[in-house]
């Protein structure tokens, strides 16, 4: 592979609080050196990047890509095409696809259909329990060996303490987290958005802030109790912060992530019954957003998840209680939270870049999040100056599902690397 | 033409008091029409209207289609079993294809909320909303609104409250955006389990108590309970309903004034409501279906493009928005 220099950018790279104007040379696959004007050896292909941003590469812990069972809709492949696009180097794919990554197997068959199709990483997450039935146990130690970072049931929350309790105190042997969908099943059974104002006039069925709140307090307590890593998924409402609060507080080994769509959006945009905003959990209320926006700025949530769940256009072309839970996000994630969060100043660049990058790396033990010399070469580079309209015909990913069409965002991924592997390149024809 | 109406009729949240207005004005010459021994005028003569009913209904569906027969339009009705709906077409594909037979008004029945308003943002057809999930039901509001201006020669400044679930009450919500708009106070009253969380800032009085409901109101709109809600556990059981929150005669010998009784029907004699108060002189039940059939007429006309001014005039024989023949 021919070496790369990436010229004159400004270097973010949270791993070492660097932020400073510097090269970057990309040799055999990885960073080789990190500095201010690095001479060009023989043969270097060199990319003049002033003005934009060079940062590691970015990570989601959260993404569906349908495959197998619902390859009409997205595929690893075109997921991980999607991420790239995106700008992110590493995606973990949850496991209720059909039938459940519930086994090493399955496990196997999308790390090898992601390295088979070569964009960004695919992280696979397996199942907590055999067919995410929410009764036995599944093989964790057995879909650890083939690959699996973390599991989760995702798609159909844990509604049994006795299980979430049993796959903390066993996930802890293969030092994995339990990422659960915080969701009592009886009282949000048959909602289709937030219990609130606009469900009330809308005349749809609410899913209540407890409904989540009562399953964040119990998952907190179990990580207490065993020790184990419990990562709370998309964190919608500021009753979860408060709880996540106090429990960082003593101590327990708790990471949360919340969504660009529930760090920007309320239930008001379901009004007209807009499908494109039923979402779970579902779009709550201003004084969520501020709460989910001030707990991502002081670290009670630690990073953005997209939750990319991908749907078939007609299936979104539905009265809003038939229409399926879930929108598209891996190429519009970064730009919202660049346009909301650091124009909005409620983080700034380093900080966004950290949670995306570096501490959701972290959290599920991945590669990558890092400009070290030595690291694999997942990178990408940002521009900050130039603003978009989101159209989701221009997506990558086979699903058009987006509540943010139409909207003008500022920042984007111009180019992807992966390995030292350019996997998205805006300036050039798609690779 | 500021109170015309759009091109569908989907709830009574979106219109203005003068829309209103207009629609309640325009039913008051096509009440006479059903007095007559023949029962018809051509003022929609020509038109194309598919009833589509995706849940069972008798009394809307008949109200409906005696509108459209006695404005002499051609129907179909469409019901949900044994129809394609049944064989798993999807809301939008049957209304593509009832559009592609070039029909010039859907009414349309349906459980889900907003399935009228999904509907009249694909077709070009008129669109009626017959009642659509929890969401409205706004020709029962309308003529709710009607029997009551006929009652009390006035909306403004009359209390009315509801009484019952008005969680899973299209009628309430219809009623309520209805009744604020022309000028009326609205309380609701039923057990919390049965009413929406933070309906007071639709702009309603909530009373816990049927007999202060009574204290307060001139009328009183009670809603029909449905016997499934016992089983989904929002109430005990159908006799402590009746004894908490049935309106009585007993309860309603305490009110200062006598007070007008509506219901959307069909009725749970001794559920919901006392026999004896059905049955009642104070009771307008059988009011309110007469003016559905007025209102539902005047709501099709309206749709079709008839002028309110001349309502008067096609009752005697001409089509909607042109000159009388």
């Amino acid at each position: 592979m021919q070496p790369l220099l990436l010229k004159g950018g400004r270097v973010i790279d949270p791993s070492r609080s660097f932020d400073q104007t510097a090269d970057v040379l990309v040799q055999d696959g990885k960073i080789a050196a990190v500095g201010p004007t690095l001479g060009t050896p023989d043969g270097v292909e060199v990319r003049d990047v002033r003005g934009a941003i060079v940062a590691p590469g970015l990570v989601d812990l959260h993404v569906h890509l349908r495959e197998p069972g619902n390859e009409d809709v997205e595929t690893v492949a075109s997921g991980a095409r999607a991420a790239a696009a995106g700008g992110f180097t590493a995606v973990c794919a949850m496991p209720n696809t059909d039938p459940v990554t519930d086994n090493q197997a399955a496990v196997g068959f999308i790390v090898r259909q992601s390295l088979r199709a070569g964009w960004a990483r695919v992280h696979p997450i397996g199942a907590i329990s055999v067919g995410q039935q929410g009764g036995q146990l599944a093989e964790l130690g057995e879909m650890v060996g083939a690959g699996a970072v973390a599991v989760s049931d995702d798609g159909r929350p844990v509604a049994s303490s006795h299980l979430m309790r049993t796959a903390l105190e066993y996930a802890r042997t293969f030092d994995i987290p339990v990422a659960d969908h915080c969701e009592e099943p009886t009282l949000a059974s048959g909602g289709v958005m937030h219990e609130g104002l606009v469900a009330a006039r809308l005349g749809l069925k609410g899913i209540p802030a407890a409904a989540e709140e009562i399953m964040v307090a119990r998952d907190l307590l179990l990580a207490e109790l065993t020790g184990g890593h419990v990562h709370l998924c998309h964190m919608s409402t500021r009753g979860s912060v408060e709880l996540i609060r106090r429990a960082k507080e003593r101590g327990v080994r708790v990471t949360a992530e919340v969504t660009p769509h529930h760090l920007t959006l309320t239930d008001r945009a379901c009004e007209g019954y807009d499908t494109h905003a039923k979402m779970n959990p579902p779009l709550r209320e201003d004084a969520d957003v501020a709460a989910l926006r001030s707990a991502l700025q002081e670290g009670v949530i630690d990073c953005i998840a997209s939750d990319h769940a991908p749907h078939a256009y007609d299936a979104k072309e539905a009265a809003f209680d038939d229409a399926p839970f879930g929108v598209v996000g891996l190429e519009t994630a970064f730009g919202v939270a660049h346009t909301e969060l650091v124009q909005g100043d409620v983080l700034t660049l380093p900080e966004l870049v950290a949670r995306m990058s570096t501490i959701p790396a972290r959290a599920f033990h991945l590669p990558g999040g890092t400009l070290q010399p030595g690291a694999a070469a997942d990178i990408v580079v940002l521009d900050l100056a130039t603003s978009w309209t989101v159209d989701p015909a221009r997506f990558h990913s086979k699903s058009r599902n987006s509540p943010f069409a139409g909207r003008r965002l500022c920042g984007r991924a111009t180019l992807t690397l992966v390995g030292g592997k350019v996997v998205h390149d805006a300036g050039a024809a798609t690779p | 033409m500021t109170a015309a109406l759009d091109k569908d009729l989907v709830g009574l949240a979106p219109l203005s008091a003068e829309q209103i207005r207009l629609i309640l004005d325009t039913a008051e010459p096509f009440k006479e029409v059903s007095e007559r021994p023949i029962k018809k005028v051509p003022a929609l003569r020509g038109k194309t209207i598919v009833n589509l009913f995706f849940e069972a209904s008798t009394r809307t569906r008949i109200s409906f289609e005696f509108a459209e027969k006695r404005l002499s339009a051609d129907t179909v009705n469409v019901a949900a079993s044994g129809s394609a709906v049944q064989k798993g077409e999807t809301l939008v594909d049957t209304a593509r294809n009832l559009e592609a037979m070039r029909i010039d008004m859907v009414v349309i029945r349906h459980p889900s909320s907003g399935a009228a308003e999904f509907l009249g943002r694909r077709i070009r057809s008129n669109v009626v909303n017959a009642g659509d999930g929890k969401h409205e039901h706004p020709t029962q509001a309308l003529l709710d609104l009607l029997t009551l201006r006929d009652k009390f020669g006035r909306i403004e400044g009359l209390k009315v409250c509801l009484v019952g679930d008005v969680l899973h009450s299209r009628v309430a919500r219809s009623d309520i955006w209805g009744l604020l708009k022309l000028g009326a106070q609205v309380a609701v009253c039923g057990p919390r389990t049965l009413l929406p969380r933070r309906i007071e800032e639709l702009g309603v009085t909530v009373f816990e108590h049927v007999a202060d409901a009574i204290q307060w109101a001139d009328a009183l709109n009670v809603l029909r309970l449905q016997l499934e809600r016992m089983e989904a556990g929002f109430i005990p059981s159908v006799r402590e309903y009746y004894r908490v929150f049935g309106v009585t005669a007993e309860r309603l010998e305490k009110a200062p004034r006598p007070l007008t009784i509506m219901h959307p029907g069909p009725m749970n004699r001794g559920v919901e409501i006392d026999s004896r108060v059905a049955d009642g002189p104070h009771s307008v039940i059988l009011d309110q279906v007469t003016n559905g059939v007025a209102v539902r007429m005047a709501v099709l006309y309206l749709l079709a493009g008839g002028k309110p001014e001349l309502a008067d005039a096609a009752k005697r024989g001409g089509g909607p928005g042109g000159p009388p023949d």
